[in-house]
């Protein structure tokens, strides 16, 4: 009978959730616990919190988002191609240089658009 | 170990399991037992560092200051801010510590001596390695705090950028040993250590594990001289502690990666695998260390990078280089292959 070597991950992902579970409950019962208005105001080095942080942020940060998507799928092609490769020769390596140019044209465009840039 | 719980006479799926929550148990002993040295080193070599003493009044050398601030924290009032997302706020800190925990199962400390050999182990790291960027995100955003959302924005944005040519590197590795388990990848360096044929990998390697890791130069995300402490300045008492244990756990979890995949794990020197009757795990603890040793040297030595020049230094660097250097070790493999 073959039992799934990934049973560990799970095993192991609830053990962490139990340990880390028992630590704040334990914390819970020996440290004190006075809540005032002002200790529950959101920190902003002593002032009055002005508004919300839930607003606007840079939008290089989605630019950089999407990049790493694109690059993050490709990893996902790549793992199977790098351990086939000592088999396939090359005919698999011309293909992932064809793949990996497509995509560093991608990146080159990206380059030149001025979208790698954080100040413009 | 399962046919001994066999005899004593559990059936097979559950001696299995017994098994495997033993192994687990041991793995969590391992980590907690070398954050608390791993603190306590830090501290020393900031001190030595900086031309001071470090911690020395708790216990022999201090050895028994880490302890100490874990209990103080046990102790600190819990808070969570009224204006915060309470459960993103509650949840983000388990989020940090089990991927970075998780990913020790992988981990090969000698040849009989991997808590799981995974078949897929490399990529299992790349998949459970990234989970702590969401927990960083969450962080940020739940805390609903200035600085907090800056940190995270920052986090993230550095942690995939320099995810990319970390898994590039992986890949080129990957590639060369034409395996992912992470025990076969230990295997195929009883000769020549990976460092030799593939030494811009590692550095490569190096660079990203630390900014994975956000320790300085790479550490914008928390900025302690802008941002306060960044994604987690909300945070008090035990649910700071798990941000701290992940980050520590993380860091040792890279050192041990890099010493597997590129310095040997537990071989003693290249072309000779053993030293007496001395363990493998031994030489593996050591060159972890080192690594260790090295990578708080960096941090005590370098300045922050700012969050343009780190983003120019990965899109700009990193991410061609590596992909330059995947196909040129591709192609130098199947020419001396072939």
């Amino acid at each position: 009978m073959t039992i799934n070597q990934y049973l560990i991950v799970a095993v192991f992902f609830f053990i962490g959730l139990a340990f880390l579970a028992a630590l704040l409950i334990l914390s819970r019962l020996i440290r004190p616990s006075r809540p005032d208005q002002g200790k529950l105001s959101t920190y902003e080095c002593g002032m009055k919190p002005i508004g919300q942080s839930w607003g606007r942020f840079n939008i290089r940060y989605y630019i950089f988002a999407l990049l790493f998507v694109l690059f993050d799928v490709e990893a996902a092609f790549i793992f199977p191609w790098a351990v086939k490769l000592g088999q396939l020769r090359l005919f698999a390596f011309v293909e992932m240089l064809i793949f990996l140019a497509i995509l560093a044209v991608g990146l080159i465009y990206a380059w030149r658009k001025g979208t790698l840039e954080w100040l413009e | 170990m399962a046919e001994f719980f066999v005899k004593l006479g559990l059936p097979m799926p559950w001696a299995y399991l017994v098994e495997v929550f033993i192994i687990c148990v041991f793995v969590l002993i391992f980590i907690l037992i070398n954050l608390l040295m791993l603190i306590w080193l830090e501290r020393k070599v900031s001190g030595d560092i900086q031309a001071r003493i470090g911690p020395i009044r708790v216990g022999p050398l201090g050895l028994f200051q880490t302890a100490a601030d874990a209990l103080k924290l046990m102790l600190k009032e819990d808070v969570i801010p009224a204006a915060a997302d309470k459960w993103t706020f509650i949840i983000s800190p388990f989020m940090v510590f089990l991927p970075a925990m998780l990913v020790y199962i992988v981990l090969p400390f000698d040849h009989n001596l991997v808590p799981q050999d995974l078949s897929l182990g490399v990529l299992f790291i790349v998949a459970v390695g990234t989970l702590p960027t969401i927990g960083i995100i969450m962080a940020g955003w739940g805390s609903n705090n200035k600085y907090s959302m800056l940190g995270a924005m920052r986090g993230a944005a550095q942690a995939i950028s320099y995810e990319v040519p970390l898994v590039l590197v992986l890949a080129t590795v990957v590639m060369w040993t034409g395996t992912l388990s992470t025990k076969e990848i230990v295997e195929a360096q009883q000769g020549m250590w990976l460092i030799g044929p593939l030494f811009i990998g590692f550095l490569l390697f190096l660079t990203c594990g630390i900014a994975e890791v956000n320790r300085t130069p790479f550490d914008i995300p928390e900025a302690e001289s802008e941002l306060v402490a960044g994604f987690h300045v909300e945070y008090s008492g035990m649910r700071f502690a798990f941000f701290f244990m992940g980050e520590y756990a993380h860091m040792l979890f890279v050192s041990g990666l890099i010493s597997a995949l590129f310095l040997g794990g537990w071989h003693f020197l290249p072309y000779k695998p053993n030293l007496w009757l001395i363990p493998g795990w031994v030489w593996f603890l050591a060159k972890t260390y080192a690594l260790v040793l090295v990578i708080m040297w960096i941090r005590w030595t370098y300045p922050r990078l700012r969050v343009d020049q780190l983003m120019k230094f990965s899109w700009k660097g990193l991410v061609p280089v590596s992909l330059a250097y995947l196909l040129i070790m591709g192609f130098v493999k199947v020419w001396w292959t072939g």
